[in-house]
C-alpha cells in the first residue's frame, strides 16, 4: 500500500478495545449482575408441528425459588406480537407459541426463578398435551399443494413473492450463443457466535424506565420493545456500554429480548434470560439463508455474460424476522462486478417447522455470489475458456466507473483487473497451474479455485421496501457527539454496543487525524438508548464509512467553532485561522495563538470572550446519512442502494482426498481493495475471520433437520465449526481505491471475506476433482457428499 | 437438587470458599461464586474451548467439569496473568497482534496458549495450531492468533524469564 497522506489513519495504532478483552475485562450480557436477579428457563416443544390441546404450570409455579411461570395466553393477552419485516398481519408470532407449535424447540412456557437451575427444574412439572401434525422441512414441499399450512389464517406457507424484470432479458436470452443453467443449493448455517443470545432487564422503579442490556445487533430495538410491551420507547434504556460476543449479523433476539423484557415488566423484579447452547442452535432463530436458485446464464461464443435470469425459493423458518428481506438485498450488487447487461430475479419465501431466518454476515450477498461464480465457472468448461479469462473479459472497467448496473446501484469505484492481477500474482498463478499438472500426473486431486466478488457496504436499506411497500426506509443513520471539556480533553459518544468491530479504536483514530492528538487522548463512551444518538448498528459493512462519517462531522463542527472563538480573541476573521498542532493561530503564521485547551476553556467558562451570538460549551452531534440515499425504489423497483463496492479476488488450493472426501488447504490467496484500510491489523483480521466463516460454509457448517422437522444438528459434535487446524494461513495483499464518498477514501470490509470464500472454495474442489466428472453445486462439500459425487462421476 | 457442599478452591493464588449444589460446574462456580466473568461460556459440552482455565496445572473445560470436583485444587484462570498493569507476554503479543476481535474466546485462547507455552516453548506454526484446535473462533479465523503465540514464544525464550502467571503451590 503506499504511505498514505494521513499522521493516524492506515496506520496499526494499538487496538484500545482489545486490552479490556485479553484481561478477562470485558463485560458481557452474562457478566452484568444486578441484586437479587432472577433467571428465566423455556419449555421447549418436542415437536417440529403440533397444536397445543392444554398447557398446565400451576406445579411448576409450587416448585422451591420459582416466582412466576407463564405459557403464551399471557403474551397474547399482555402484549402485541413481534413486529415482522414483512407484511404479514395473519401471521402473529410471540415469544411463547400460543395455540399452535411450529419448530421443534419453540418455547412454549417460561420459569421466572431465584436460579437458571431451579427454573429448570420446575419446567419438568408443566403438563402439555399436544397433537402432533405432518411436519415440513422442505421449502418446496411447503409449497406443493395440500402441504400442512404453518398459519391457517395467513392461507399458506408463501410470506412473500415477488418478480423483476431489468433490461431486455429475453431478447438478450435469444440473442446468446450459449446458456448454462443449474440449480444450486445453498444450505442453511450462520455465524453461531460463541457468546450465545442472553438479555437482562430490570423495572428501575428509582427513574421509572425500563433498563435492559442485551448481547444484540439489532436495528430500531427500542421501537420494537416498546410495540411489543405497548410501552413508551423513552422509558426504555437500552445499555450500549456491553460488549456482544460475536454477532456476524445473526443476533437478533427479537422475541428472546420480548420474553425478558415482558418478564422484568410482569414481576417488577431484575432478571436474565441467557440460552443455552441447545437453545441457541435450536430456537435463536440465528440461521442464516437457505436457498434453492435456479440460475441461467446468456452467453456469447467468445464468453461475454449477456443475461442472467435467477429464481430462488429460500427457507425462512416458521415465522417472519427479517431474515427474508436478505432475498433482495443482492438487488444492491446483483450483477456482481461483471458487465450483465440485463437481469430477472424472482423468489419466494417459504415458511417451513425450522426456526427463524436471520441475517448473516452480508445479507444474502454470499449465496448469490456463489450463484454468480458457480455460472462462470460452468461457462468457462462450456466454452473451452480458461476460467481467469472468462471473468476477465466480463470485469467492469476501470474507466466505467460510476458504473451503473441493470437494478439501479451506481457502483462508486475500483480496478478490479488490478485487483485480480495482483492475487494471481501473489499466488504465482502460471507456477500453480505447473505444480497442478504435475500433481495430476501422480494421480494427486489438487484444485485450484477462483472467485471474484462485489461487497456493498454502507448499508443503504431501501431495498427493503421492494419486499414490504410498507418499509420505507430510506434513511439509515448513524449519529456520534463530539464533546470538548473545559480542559480540552475530547470525549466522543457512539450509539451502539462492542461486537468486536474495533469501532472505539476507529473513533479515536479520526479524532486523532482531525484534531492532530494522540489517539490515547481520545476518550470514547457508549451511550445507550436514551441520549439522544441515532444509531443503527454495525449492519451491511457500514460503519468504516458511516461512523468515521459522523465523527468527522461533528469533529469539524467543533473546530468551527473553536476556530471562531479564537478568532474573535485573536481580532481576525475566522476564515484567516487554521488549526494545526493543538494551536490555533493565522493561517499567515503572524501574531501570536490560542492553544485548543485555551479556546475550550472560553467556550466552558468565559462569555465574554466569546462571540456574542455563539451558545456556550462544545459538544457537537453529526448525523451521517448515507452517501446517495434518501429515495426509495422506482416503480420499476431500481434505487441507488449502498454507496461503496469494496472488490476480492480469492485464489484457494486444495486438495481433495477422493478415496475419504476430506479437503485440506495447500493455499489460500485473498486480494481485496476497501479503499482506504482505516486500521489495516482491523481490516486483515475481518477479511481472514470471514474467510474462515467461509470455509466452514463451503466445507463444514450446516443446520440439519430429518424429514419430521426434528433438529439434528444442536452441538458443536454436529454443527462443525472450522478450527485452527481446517483454516489454512492465509495470504493477502491489498489494492486501494480511494472510495468518492469518504473524505479519507474508506469503504467498509467486514463481510468480504466469507461473501468471496464459499464461491472460492466450490471452485477449488471442483477444480480437483474435475478430471472424476464432478460438478459442485450445493454447500457445504462434506465428505459424505463429495464421495457421492466422486461415485455419479466414475457412473458417468 | 442435592444437598449442598462447602468447596474451597484456589483461584490464581487466592482461596475461595462457597456452598454450591453438587451439580455446579467449575465454570459456574468461578463466575457465579468466585466473582471470575473473564471465564467464558461457549458450548457447554467440552467443544468450544471457551471455558478452559488450569487445573492443577493442566488444562480443563471448566464447563465439563464439577466445582465439587475442584474442591481443594488450584485453578488458574485468564485474571491471573496480568500482574497488575503489567500484562503477561501472551497477552502483549495478542495486543500487538490484534489477535482477537469480540475477546469472547480470548480468555480460553490465552490459556490454551498459555498450557502449550509451558510444554513447549519453542512450538512451530503447525504445533501451535494443533495445540489451540480445541479452541474455536469466530472472529478472527486464527491467522493473527497464530501470530500472536508464535511471537510471545520468541520474546519468552529470548528473556529467557520465567512468565509470570501461576502462582508457585
Amino acid at each position: 500500500m503506499a504511505n498514505p497522506p494521513y499522521k493516524w489513519i492506515s496506520q496499526r495504532v494499538r487496538v484500545r478495545e482489545d486490552r479490556r478483552f485479553l484481561t478477562g475485562q470485558g463485560r458481557y450480557v452474562g457478566d452484568i449482575r444486578l441484586a437479587g436477579m432472577l433467571e428465566v428457563a423455556v419449555l421447549a416443544s418436542p415437536y417440529a408441528h403440533a397444536l397445543i390441546k392444554s398447557i398446565d404450570v400451576e406445579d411448576a409455579i409450587k416448585q422451591p425459588g420459582v416466582v412466576l411461570a407463564i405459557t403464551g395466553a399471557d403474551l397474547a393477552r399482555d402484549t402485541d406480537p413481534i413486529p415482522q419485516f414483512l407484511d404479514l398481519p395473519r401471521v402473529r408470532w410471540y415469544s411463547l407459541a400460543t395455540d399452535r407449535v411450529r419448530f421443534a424447540g419453540e418455547g412454549v412456557a417460561a420459569v421466572v426463578a431465584t436460579s437458571r437451575a431451579a427454573a429448570e427444574d420446575a419446567l419438568d412439572f408443566i403438563k402439555v398435551e399436544y397433537e402432533p401434525l405432518p411436519a415440513l422441512a422442505d421449502p418446496e414441499a411447503a409449497m406443493a399443494p395440500g402441504a400442512p399450512v404453518l398459519h391457517p389464517d395467513h392461507g399458506s406457507n408463501i410470506a412473500w413473492q415477488g418478480a423483476w424484470t431489468w433490461g431486455d432479458v429475453d431478447g438478450d436470452f435469444r440473442r446468446a450463443d450459449r446458456v448454462v443453467k443449474t440449480r444450486l443449493r445453498w444450505s442453511r448455517h450462520s455465524g453461531v457466535p460463541l457468546e450465545t443470545f442472553g438479555t437482562v432487564a430490570a423495572w428501575n422503579s428509582r427513574l421509572e424506565l425500563l433498563d435492559v442490556w442485551a448481547s444484540h445487533q439489532a436495528p430500531a430495538l427500542s421501537a420494537q420493545i416498546s410495540t411489543v410491551l405497548r410501552f413508551p420507547s423513552n422509558r426504555i434504556r437500552i445499555h450500549a456500554d456491553l460488549d456482544v460476543g460475536g454477532s456476524y449479523g445473526a443476533k437478533r433476539g427479537q422475541k428472546q429480548i420480548a420474553l425478558t423484557t415482558y418478564l422484568a415488566m410482569r414481576t417488577r423484579r431484575p432478571l436474565r434470560y441467557l440460552e443455552d447452547r441447545l437453545e441457541n442452535m435450536a430456537a435463536g432463530d440465528g440461521h442464516g439463508p437457505d436457498r434453492v436458485f435456479d440460475a441461467e446464464l446468456a452467453l456469447s461464443r467468445t464468453g461475454e455474460c449477456l443475461s442472467l435470469r435467477l429464481h430462488t425459493v429460500d427457507d425462512v423458518g416458521a415465522y417472519v424476522g427479517r431474515g427474508p428481506l436478505q432475498i433482495a438485498k443482492c438487488i444492491t450488487a446483483i450483477v456482481g462486478p461483471y458487465r450483465i447487461g440485463s437481469v430477472r430475479y424472482s423468489g419466494l419465501a417459504v415458511m417451513t417447522n425450522k426456526t427463524n431466518q436471520n441475517p448473516y454476515r452480508g445479507f444474502g450477498q454470499s449465496p448469490h455470489n456463489f450463484v454468480l461464480e458457480r455460472l462462470m465457472d460452468m461457462a468457462a468448461t462450456e466454452l473451452g475458456l480458461d476460467r481467469v479469462e472468462i471473468r476477465r473479459r466480463n470485469l467492469i472497467p476501470p474507466e466505467a466507473f460510476p458504473y451503473l448496473i441493470p437494478s439501479g446501484s451506481r457502483y462508486d469505484s475500483g480496478d478490479y483487473p488490478a485487483v485480480l492481477d495482483k492475487a494471481l500474482a501473489l499466488a504465482a498463478y502460471p507456477n500453480l497451474l505447473r505444480f497442478q499438472a504435475e500433481a495430476r500426473s501422480q494421480g494427486r486431486c489438487i484444485g485450484i479455485g477462483i472467485a471474484a466478488c462485489i461487497e456493498p457496504s454502507g448499508a443503504n436499506t431501501a431495498f427493503f421496501a421492494l419486499m414490504n411497500p410498507k418499509h420505507k426506509t430510506s434513511l439509515v443513520p448513524e449519529g456520534a457527539r463530539v464533546g470538548v471539556d473545559s480542559r480540552g480533553k475530547i470525549t466522543v459518544a457512539i450509539g451502539f454496543a462492542s461486537t468486536g468491530q474495533s469501532h472505539e479504536t476507529m473513533v479515536s483514530q479520526v479524532i486523532a487525524e482531525v484534531m492532530d492528538i494522540a489517539p490515547e487522548e481520545v476518550a470514547v463512551i457508549r451511550a445507550d438508548s436514551l441520549a439522544g444518538i441515532p444509531s443503527v448498528p454495525p449492519t451491511g459493512s457500514r460503519m468504516s464509512l458511516m461512523l468515521s462519517g459522523a465523527v468527522l462531522g461533528a469533529a469539524q463542527k467543533i473546530l468551527a467553532k473553536m476556530k471562531r472563538i479564537a478568532a474573535h480573541n485573536l481580532g481576525v476573521d475566522p476564515e484567516t485561522v487554521e488549526y494545526a498542532g493543538g494551536v490555533f493561530r493565522r493561517k499567515d503564521g503572524s501574531g501570536a495563538g490560542l492553544a485548543f485547551a485555551e479556546v475550550a476553556l472560553i467556550a466552558h467558562t468565559r462569555k465574554h470572550q466569546m462571540p456574542p451570538d455563539m451558545e456556550g460549551g462544545l459538544s457537537e452531534l453529526y448525523v451521517m446519512e448515507v452517501p446517495g440515499g434518501g429515495h426509495l425504489p422506482d416503480v420499476a423497483g431500481r434505487m441507488q442502494s449502498y454507496p461503496a463496492y469494496t472488490f476480492s479476488v480469492h485464489i484457494p488450493v486444495v486438495e481433495v482426498n477422493p478415496r475419504t472426501g476430506e479437503v485440506r488447504f495447500l493455499d489460500y490467496f485473498a486480494a481485496h481493495d476497501c479503499g482506504t484500510p482505516i486500521h489495516p491489523d482491523i481490516v486483515e483480521g475481518m477479511v481472514y475471520g470471514g474467510i474462515a466463516q467461509g470455509i466452514g460454509a463451503a466445507l463444514f457448517e450446516k443446520f440439519v433437520y430429518a424429514e419430521d422437522g426434528q433438529f439434528l444438528s444442536s452441538t458443536f459434535m454436529d454443527y462443525l465449526l472450522p478450527s485452527a487446524n481446517e483454516i489454512p494461513p492465509i495470504k493477502m495483499v491489498e489494492h486501494v481505491t480511494p472510495g468518492p464518498h469518504h473524505p479519507f477514501g474508506a469503504k467498509g470490509t467486514a463481510e468480504g471475506g466469507y461473501l468471496t470464500a464459499p464461491a472460492a472454495v466450490a471452485s477449488a474442489v471442483e477444480d480437483a476433482l474435475s478430471p472424476l466428472g464432478v460438478r459442485v453445486t450445493e454447500l457445504p462439500m462434506t465428505p459424505a457428499l463429495l464421495l457421492a459425487l466422486i461415485g455419479n462421476g466414475r457412473r458417468r | 437438587m442435592g444437598k449442598e457442599r462447602l468447596v474451597t478452591i484456589r483461584v490464581n493464588g487466592q482461596p475461595v470458599e462457597a456452598q454450591v449444589e453438587p451439580r455446579r460446574s467449575l465454570l459456574d462456580f468461578l463466575r457465579e461464586d468466585a466473582g471470575l466473568t473473564g471465564t467464558h461460556t461457549g458450548c457447554e459440552h467440552g467443544i468450544c474451548g471457551t471455558c478452559t482455565v488450569l487445573v492443577d496445572g493442566e488444562a480443563v473445560r471448566s464447563c465439563l467439569m464439577l466445582a465439587v470436583q475442584a474442591n481443594g485444587r488450584d485453578v488458574f484462570t485468564v485474571e491471573g496473568l496480568a500482574r497488575g498493569e503489567k500484562l503477561h507476554p501472551l497477552q502483549e503479543s495478542f495486543w500487538k497482534h490484534h489477535a482477537l476481535q469480540c475477546g469472547y474466546c480470548t480468555p480460553g485462547m490465552l490459556i490454551a496458549a498459555y498450557d502449550l507455552l509451558k510444554r513447549n516453548p519453542s512450538p512451530t506454526e503447525a504445533q501451535v495450531r494443533d495445540a489451540l484446535a480445541g479452541n474455536i473462533c469466530r472472529c478472527t479465523g486464527y491467522v493473527q492468533i497464530v501470530e500472536g503465540v508464535l511471537e510471545a514464544a520468541a520474546n519468552l525464550r529470548e528473556k529467557a524469564e520465567t512468565p509470570h502467571g501461576e502462582p508457585s503451590v
